[in-house]
Order: structure tokens, then sequence, then C-alpha cells
């Protein structure tokens, strides 16, 4: 297992790319440490694929390095840098047996056949797989499929880093779990450095102690689930983690005051000095409450999710989303929404306020 | 309108894809047919849209016996999983192709794109090729399609499951809105219990080719007739456990019980199946959840608003899922607590007790 270091990675697929935006990453730096569990999130184009293929090697960055512990590997081969990876689809040989299977990786290696059977049937058992190690892969349910092949990036135990790209699309959502959690169990067992892609926000945060959340080519903020949920730096952060993700209302700041839909109202964050740029409020429906007067809401449409109600509401023309208790019921066209001053934050151009970094030095 | 199906199955060689069904479905809601893989959602669809014929039983459009008309004779529009969209055409002729295809005059096929693509917000992509648009937009474009024809039924077959989760959550809540006022039956087939209660309407809870409940879809998810319509709508899955009640106790174990009480106080003793969904089962004592398991945490998923913790009691695994955040120890013992009035007491036939 190894310290991975991204330092100023840059990438383009032009050759002479003029400006920004003709780079697929824009910059990116940061390290991810040696045993630990990563999420990669963002929507499609957001520029984690590109990432992933820079750590594995099947593309070179057009400028910035990539180390592994100490060692330069920007140029080596996907061969040498010693790293397993799990596809999306099961990657696996149909005529072999689920033994030869999970064998396959080490006897590619010289590994001998006594340490090659040991490693097996442990994996084969964490995976719940032992009981079908003879058996043709052809002929197994897709999720077994899918656990040969996540046992076959689990095998060796010497790779520099595990990754995982969108490995449970094809799994149905009650085996989901099973499959997350066996993934998490043998993370908190085999505590080797494991990179997980996906689009699905449920899947970073449940897996993950630490969420890498991408959009426009850059990493917007690294953070475990809980700070994402609780401080998100963007409000794609704040949008993109959660369910309904957090509403962003335009703001006014006048004499240090927050003002929205002509409503004045209380931040958590700071209200002088503020960077340029457009300014927005950004607060969690789970932080928004029903009350006698405040920022006046159009009722749009109640939802029973079971666990909870979601009220739908327009502030001006922008939708505002209230999480209610299961029992509680709207009978109001018009409600009035207060918004929890400890988790009401401002946003500038997109950035929380109270950065103190420049945003070149994520 | 009024889609019926009357004792229908379905079965290939020697397996049973479907068992026996009846189900009526009338016009002005969604209804969901929600279950895993392979419970037969796809081909109950198929039964009814005409792609497939049942091996026995009858299916009416309007009390007219449509069972084996080809699916072109029923104005039917079908939606799958993967975007289907004609590469090598517009946005705009690909959204209207049904139209031409039935010889619409010009003037109705441009108001009907002209209000299909307002609905779903295609009107600036029009003169783009499929290719050129993000997987939601391709999406919207197969569904434009499906919609402009004004058809009596419209299947939607896993319409978002290839799309990104937030894209996802966008176009699932429009989607209701979009069917609003069309007259039309929507059947939509998922596997995931959150999109069911999103969409509302109703919901028929599948499995392996039954369906084991059918009803408004708040009704199904909080009284469940019975084991499988509870599991089937669970997500986390639904704790269930073995208990004898004896003395007015219910016996988890030999030597774990809690007093009766409610639906529990009214049983005659016996063998009893408990299901208990995974958000009654909670970290800390409160008011209702007072019953304690004594577990040891096998895995933990806190997720920024809530946490899961899998933990294991005599060789069973539960799941608790609670608001916030709590820190778990994985492998030492732990104290959850059961809200046991939001127990589900099962008869030996699996059906509820009330």
């Amino acid at each position: 297992m190894a310290k991975i270091k991204l330092e100023n990675i840059r990438h383009s697929y032009y050759p002479n790319p003029s400006n920004d935006d003709d780079f697929a990453l824009k910059r990116v730096h940061f390290d991810w440490e040696d045993g630990g569990a990563y999420a990669l999130l963002g929507p499609s184009g957001c520029g984690k694929t590109t990432l992933l293929n820079i750590i594995s090697g099947l593309l070179v960055p057009s400028h910035g390095k990539l180390v592994f512990d100490q060692k330069d590997v920007t140029k080596l081969s996907p061969n040498d840098r010693n790293i397993a990876q799990v596809f999306q689809f099961p990657v696996i040989y149909d005529t072999m047996s689920v033994y030869d299977n999970l064998a396959f990786p080490l006897r590619n290696r010289g590994v001998d056949e006594a340490k090659i059977d040991v490693k097996v049937r442990e994996i084969s058992a964490m995976l719940e797989i032992d009981d079908m190690l003879n058996k043709k892969a052809a002929g197994l349910s897709p999720d077994n499929k899918q656990k040969i092949s996540l046992g076959r990036g689990l095998v060796r135990e010497d790779v520099n880093v595990i990754m995982f790209d969108e490995p449970l699309t094809v799994i149905d959502p009650h085996l989901k779990w099973k499959l997350r959690s066996k993934l998490k169990e043998l993370h908190q067992k085999v505590k080797a450095t494991m990179i997980y892609v996906t689009h699905d926000q449920t899947e970073a945060l449940t897996f993950a102690d630490q969420v890498v959340v991408m959009n426009f080519g850059q990493v917007l903020q690294v953070g475990s689930p809980q700070t994402l949920f609780d401080r998100p730096e963007h409000t794609f952060v704040g949008n993109f983690i959660g369910s309904p993700g957090m509403n962003i209302l335009p703001a006014e700041v006048i004499d240090g005051q927050v003002w929205v839909a002509g409503c004045q109202i209380d931040v958590e964050s700071k209200t002088t000095d503020l960077p340029e740029g457009k300014l927005e409020v950004g607060v969690r429906p789970e932080f928004v409450t029903l009350a006698e007067k405040g920022v006046p809401a159009l009722v749009r449409n109640l939802m029973d999710v079971g666990r909870h109600k979601v009220l739908e509401t327009l502030v001006g023309d922008k939708k505002v989303h209230v999480v209610l208790d299961e029992h509680q019921e709207v009978s109001a066209d018009q409600v009035y929404l207060q918004f929890d001053p400890n988790s009401t934050r401002l946003y500038a151009d997109g950035w929380l306020v109270d950065l103190h970094h420049e945003l070149e030095g994520l | 309108m009024k889609l019926e199906l009357r004792d229908i199955s379905k079965r290939v060689g020697a397996e049973v894809h479907i068992h026996e069904t009846s189900l009526v479905l009338e016009s002005g809601a969604f209804n969901v047919l929600l279950g895993a893989t392979n419970a037969g959602k796809t081909t109950l669809m198929k039964l009814m849209a005409g792609l497939d014929i049942p091996t026995s039983g009858q299916v009416f459009y309007d009390g007219v016996d449509m069972t084996k008309a080809p699916p072109q004779k029923r104005n039917i529009s079908f939606v799958h999983q993967f975007f289907i969209n004609y590469p090598h055409l517009s946005v705009r002729d690909n959204i209207t192709s049904p139209l031409r295809l039935a010889k619409v005059s010009a003037a109705e096929i441009q108001r009907r794109l002209d209000e299909t693509a307002d609905l779903l917000r295609l009107g600036p992509m029009l003169d783009r090729r499929p290719h050129e648009l993000s997987g939601g937009q391709q999406q919207r474009c197969a569904l434009a399609r499906a919609i402009i024809k004004d058809s009596s039924v419209v299947f939607l077959d896993e319409p978002l499951a290839n799309l990104d989760y937030k894209l996802r959550e966008e176009l699932r809540a429009e989607l209701p809105g979009i069917f609003s006022n069309r007259g039309a039956i929507v059947v939509y087939a998922t596997s995931e219990p959150a999109e069911a209660l999103m969409l509302g309407g109703r919901t028929a809870a599948m499995s392996e080719g039954h369906i084991s409940q059918f009803g408004q879809t708040a009704d199904v998810y909080r009284t469940p007739l019975n084991l499988t319509s509870a599991q089937v709508f669970s997500d986390p899955p639904l704790n269930v456990a073995q208990v004898e009640k004896r003395d007015g106790r219910i016996h988890l174990s030999k030597d774990f019980s809690w007093a009766a009480r409610g639906i529990a106080e009214k049983l005659t003793d016996g063998h009893y199946t408990i299901g208990i969904r995974p958000h009654f089962v909670r970290p800390n004592a409160d008011a209702n959840a007072s019953i304690p398991l004594h577990g040891v945490v096998k895995v933990t998923e806190l997720s920024g608003s809530e946490s899961v913790a899998h933990f294991q009691i005599n060789g069973d695994v539960w799941v608790s899922q609670s608001e916030g955040l709590h820190p778990y120890n994985v492998g030492e013992q732990h104290d959850f607590y059961i809200d046991d009035t939001r127990c589900f007491f099962f008869g030996a036939d699996g059906q509820v007790l009330v």
C-alpha cells in the first residue's frame, strides 16, 4: 500500500489547450492517505474518470506529477504501478471456475500454490462465495459474478491501491446494501487504500471515510460525509449531497444584514468583508421549519416519502424543500419559512464566504 | 380508460414467470410496479402492452378483450431503461416520428411538438442529434416521443435507472406533473422503494411473479398485508425475527423478552414472525423506542444526514437507521432500542395480524 500524491495535475484532451475550458481536469492537487477509504463523487462529465485513468496509468496527464510514496509514476504503464481495479460490469473468465478466477491475479505473478490457496479461501469466505469455488463462473447470477470481480481486486496484498469504478451499478438495491456493507467490512479488515468512483451520493457517503467531490474538472471539496453535509464549501456540493439537496436562494447583504425575498435572516457565515460575486444563501431542507412569520413561500407539493414528508415550496421562482415529520399536514397555500441560523450559510459565486484559503490552493 | 388483467399467467417451459394475477388499473394516477430484479415487473408490463401473450387469462382495454392484439393496435407507449432514440434523426424528428407515421397534419404536429418540448424542457435542443444530448436529455427525448402520441397507456420500465443520481431526482420530481391531466394510465416499474414513495399514486408490490399487494402507495408502505409486501417495500431491508408470545410477553430469545402491548397484547400465545423497519431500531432510547437489544456492531455506514449500523444478535443481522451522526465502533457491543409498537406481526401463513 502507498500514499498517493496528485501534484498539480492538469489534463486536456486537446493538443494545444488555450484556456481553462479546454481542460477536462483544471488543477487537482491533494494526497490520498495510505489505507484510506475514499470516494470520488461527481456527475457525468465532472472529470472523475479522467482522474481515475491518470491514477491507473491509462492516461498520462498534460501537466503535473503522480507520486506513489516517494516514487514518480506519472509515466509508468498500468502494469508497473501495481494497482487493482474493479469495473462497473463483471470482468471474469466465464470458462474458468470461481477458484481459478480468484487465483488468476496471483498465479500471474508467480505466487506459490499453497499461498494462493490460503488467500483464495480467505477472500471467498469474506465475500460468501466459498460454496461455489468449483463452479464455472459462466452459470452464476450477475451479483455473484460481480463478487468474483471484487474478489479478484481484493486478492492481492501487495497492491498500491484498489480502485472501484461504479462497482454496484448492475446490482439490485436489496443486494447493494449487502455488497456495500461487505466492501466496507473488507476495508475495515484489510486496510488497503481504496478509491470508489461513483455518481451516487448514497454509495459514496456510506462507503468512504473521505469523499472527494468533483465537478467542472476540479475538486470542490474533500471531507467526511458529516462535513459535506454540515458545511458544504460550494453550492454544488450542498445541492449534490443530500436528497433533496441544499436549498439555494439569491441574497442581498446590506450593512452586514442578510436579506432573502424581502425578509431579513440570520446566518452562520460572516457578513462583512465579503468576497466579490453573486451572493446566495444555502440551507438544507432539514433545517427549514414552518413558522408564523419568516420568508414567504408558496406551497407546491407535499410528498410522503415514508419516514418523513417533503414539502416543496416556491420562494420567488426558486424551489425550496422543507423536511416535515411523518404526521405533519399542510393545508395553507402560503407559508412562512424559518431557517436555522446555525446551518444557514452565505456563498459568493458559489463558494462559501468563510473559506480562508485561495481557490487555487484546493 | 381502464386496463384489466383477468387471471393472467405466464409460463415459459416449466418455469412460471407470472403466477395467476388479476389487476385493474384506472387512468389518472401513477401505478408503480415495485420489486427486485426478476420479480416479474417487465414481464407483467409486456403482457399488458401486448409485447408478450399470456399463457392463460385475458387482458381488457376498456372492457374490450385485447389479449391477442398486437401493441400497435393498443394505443400505448413504452419507455425503456436504455434511452432508445433514432441516432440519425434530430430531436425534433425523434419526438414527432409517431405523429408523422400516423399522418397527422403538419400544423397539428407543430402544436403538439411545442407543447411536449415545453413540458420536457427540450425546446432549445430540437435541432440536435440524440448523441449531442446528456443522458437525462436523451431520456427526456424518449419520454417526449411517448407523450406526444397521447397514448391511453404509457409504460415506463425503470426509465431513470441509467441516469445520474441527481438527474434521476430531478426527472422523478417532474414525472407526475408531466402525466397529470393527460388521462393516460401510467405504469411505472422500479426496484427502489424510495422511488415508489416519491412518485405516489398506487403501488403493486411484486415478488417472484406474484403481486403481494396493490393499493395507495403510502398505504402499502405503512400497512403491508403480508411479510412479502413489507420486505419488498423496505430499504434498508426489513429486520425479520422469530418470536414467541407467552405469559403476556414477546420472547425474542431464551433470555430476552418484553411486555406485549398494542397489537401484540391481543395475539394468542404462539410463534410469530416479526418485521420492523430499520428506522424504528434506534441507537438511543427515547419515549417510543425503549426495548434494548444487545448487539455487536458489524458494519457502520454514516451518510452525513443519517447513520446506519448492521449489528448481530444470536446470529441474526439487524439494521438500525437513524438521523444524525452516531459513531459506532465495529466489533463492540452496542444497545439498540426498538419501538415495539411499530413491529409488524405475521402469522405462519405470512399474513399480517391486526
